[in-house]
């Protein structure tokens, strides 16, 4: 389907599909960048996000309380989870920190398959946001438009905090370099702490606004957590705005390579971030000794 | 008592064939009537020599197609809990069944494949090598169907098909030691395509939504085949892979393509969320939707997407009222599990319960001769009317059930999804027996 119309439309689809990506994976890469863990249970929390939120819809047929829910949630669940578990293992090989967080991914997700079955539930968008809207150049889902606008709003409310307030300052000086931040006499596991409850809010908001996109099923974070996983490495781990940029990416890719031959758009993907991996192994934007 | 024998003059010689005797008289009755002379192959005899059969399931219950295995899952459950008892309605399907299958009660474990093809062979080999499965079965994903064919050729323990789409799996994947009682792709389209051309007429142009693996790629060609004979072409195939989370880009190719008719392959949860999001971007406004191979629960989980939609199945469970033994397992069903079955518990079901009548006119585990009872091709009774099973290619002919979508104001409760259509018998639509490269392989 090769043509300028379906051009334009798979790039802006792209560039939707991309601004989730980079939501997801700015959690994450926050994570990994300041505590070094790499949290595997990333994917089960975003799921959990969209479960909390759907719970929610369910009493209060709210989406913003919803959303509001399902963040919350998930951020109070990854300050327990940190503080319960994590913190003991941030001195162990990474391989006990992989484990030990796929691990809890698996009990996340069985658990909520055990309560809400594996069958699919329905988050219908806000009234505001429901039906098509008409770009001119293509007809477009409006709560898939909705999304770009609510990504972009997270995305810069998470920049302000790292980017413009002392926590943030704390945080990117902790991805630096954690003994130093230590030894000034700043209490480095409180703010692992805060951190690890901001990298799991954003996975959790990000399960809940993505919600209304697909449906439900207690499998919907392994599916995503391999593209995520992708993200970070292009665009470098510990990266904030490389997980916006290899989100971005990521998107264009899926999309556009899918015009050309959709069996290769995540061929596609993969590939690219091989190519990354070998011309500059810390990723787009990503600071060598990180990755 | 040996010392009061010995008194009464018995010799040490007499002795030794007394107790020889005693021997011969206390074991010989316990060992199995069918150990006969057949050589041991695969898991038999060990597999059946106590008084218990193990059979080997695996079902994806995690993945995109983890709520049809629970499903399958459950019509298992139930055929193995009717053949230990001896329930009436196997006894309408297996006449010789009393209690379990040759006198044996019937064991099982269960295994998540995942819809892993890796998963379910290594777990169904532990269930071979360890619990001396005299038979297994699997699939869902038709990739899971022709792994265990194969691994149920080599192992010569026999593999009773679950859900599998693929005309692989009784075509150029056939094994002389598998067996499948459900509808594939060519039955499919064989049975759907008239429907959809006497529905929306000739020459109209077709895009399709196909899963990257054996089922999606022969579905789609069966129906690509049967379509173009009325004039019909396809102007885009949107190849996906499996547990795809998002089909936004693949239903831009669609939108954008000019399809009067939205032909949708994908299977599971997959399909689920491609129907979603085919309504999402107004897809389903432009073009009208036909489900080839119908997935058990979409229309619940689409929230009445399928209102109007066209689709071929195994079975609907209205379909009691022509048939006596639909009705029977319908009732049986929803009085365990609480609601109307869908077609992966019927073929777990049907096919269990073949399996059980196959052993018994056999009168033996030993898998050639039970083989060679499917082999006969016999006619046999089912939950949709009398079938049989193809010597050449071990597929059961049986009929396609075609159904539309209910309006919701036509819905007499909250399972009334589908009005049936036809029900298509099956010797129409099949193709010639070596049409797919079949080989059926040795029984030893």
């Amino acid at each position: 389907m090769i043509s300028w119309p379906n051009l334009v439309s798979q790039l802006f689809n792209g560039l939707a599909l991309g601004a989730l990506l980079a939501l997801i994976s700015s959690g994450l890469t926050i994570i990994y960048g300041t505590l070094g863990v790499l949290n595997l249970a990333h994917g089960a929390m975003f799921m959990i996000g969209g479960y909390a939120g759907f719970v929610t819809y369910q009493y209060t047929e709210s989406f913003i309380l919803a959303v509001i829910a399902g963040s919350l949630f998930v951020m109070l669940l990854g300050v327990v989870m940190e503080r319960v578990i994590i913190r003991h293992f941030y001195h162990r090989p990474h391989e006990d920190q992989l484990l030990v967080t796929f691990g809890l991914g698996i009990c996340f997700v069985e658990l909520v398959r055990l309560i809400f079955s594996s069958q699919s539930q329905l988050v219908p968008p806000p009234a505001l946001f429901q039906g098509i809207t008409n770009l001119g150049f293509m007809f477009y889902p409006t709560y898939r438009l909705a999304v770009v606008g609510i990504v972009a709003v997270a995305l810069g409310a998470l920049f302000i905090i790292l980017y413009r307030t002392r926590l943030g300052m704390i945080v990117r000086a902790g991805i630096e370099d954690s003994v130093m931040v230590d030894s000034l006499g700043i209490n480095v596991y409180r703010v692992f702490m805060i951190v690890f409850g901001i990298g799991a809010m954003a996975a959790g908001f990000a399960g809940i606004v993505n919600a209304p996109v697909v449906s439900l099923t207690p499998g919907i974070g392994d599916d995503i957590l391999v593209q995520t996983f992708v993200v970070v490495v292009i665009g470098g781990v510990g990266s904030f705005p490389g997980a916006i940029l290899g989100g971005l990416i990521a998107g264009e890719i899926i999309s556009v390579t899918s015009m050309f031959n959709p069996g290769y758009a995540y061929v596609m993907l993969f590939a690219a971030m091989t190519l990354v991996l070998v011309v500059r192994p810390h990723g787009l934007l990503g600071v060598p000794g990180r990755e | 008592m040996t010392d009061d024998l010995i008194r009464r003059g018995l010799s040490r010689r007499g002795l030794l064939q007394t107790t020889a005797g005693l021997i011969g008289g206390t074991v010989l009755p316990a060992m199995p009537a069918f150990a006969e002379d057949k050589p041991a192959i695969g898991s038999y005899p060990a597999g059946v020599s106590g008084s218990t059969a193990f059979i080997g399931i695996s079902v994806p219950r995690t993945g995109t197609y983890a709520v049809q295995g629970e499903d399958e899952l459950k019509g298992y459950q139930l055929a193995i809990e009717h053949i230990n008892e001896g329930h009436e309605l196997i006894k309408k399907i297996s006449p010789k069944t009393s209690k379990g299958v040759l006198g044996k009660e019937l064991k099982f474990g269960v295994a998540d494949s995942a819809a892993k093809p890796n998963e379910a062979v290594q777990a169904q080999q532990r269930f071979i090598s360890e619990n001396k499965a005299i038979m297994i079965t699997g699939g869902t994903s038709s990739a899971v169907a022709v792994a265990l064919n194969k691994l149920a050729q080599r192992e010569h323990v026999i593999f009773v098909c679950g859900i599998s789409g693929s005309n692989d799996t009784t075509g150029k994947d056939c094994v002389r030691y598998g067996f499948r009682q459900n509808f594939f792709g060519q039955t499919a389209a064989a049975a759907i395509g008239p429907v959809m051309v006497k529905e929306f007429g000739k020459g109209k142009k077709a895009a399709y939504l196909t899963p990257d693996y054996t089922y999606g790629h022969t579905v789609t060609k069966s129906m690509q085949d049967f379509l173009a004979s009325a004039g019909w072409t396809t102007v885009t195939n949107q190849v996906a892979p499996l547990g795809a989370p998002d089909y936004s880009s693949y239903l831009l190719n669609v939108a954008n393509s000019g399809a009067d008719v939205l032909i949708n392959v994908n299977w599971g949860h997959d399909a689920v969320l491609s129907t979603q999001q085919a309504k999402q971007f107004g897809v389903l406004d432009k073009m009208k939707l036909v489900v080839p191979y119908q997935v058990p629960f979409i229309a619940r989980e689409t929230g009445g997407l399928m209102q109007g939609v066209y689709a071929a199945t195994d079975y609907w469970w209205t379909i009691e009222d022509k048939f006596p033994l639909a009705r029977m397992f319908n009732e049986a069903f929803e009085k365990k599990y609480g609601y109307k079955p869908e077609w992966g518990a019927e073929n777990s079901y049907v096919s269990f319960a073949h399996w059980a009548r196959m052993c018994e006119e056999a009168g033996s585990f030993n898998p050639p001769d039970v083989i060679k009872a499917y082999e006969k091709g016999e006619t046999i009774p089912s939950l949709v009317g009398d079938v049989h099973y193809r010597p050449e290619d071990h597929q059961c002919i049986r009929p396609v059930i075609i159904v539309k979508g209910k309006q919701q104001k036509d819905m007499k409760n909250k399972e009334d999804w589908y009005d049936v259509v036809e029900i298509v018998p099956g010797e129409g639509l099949m193709q010639k027996p070596d049409a797919f490269g079949c080989h059926l392989g040795d029984y030893t």
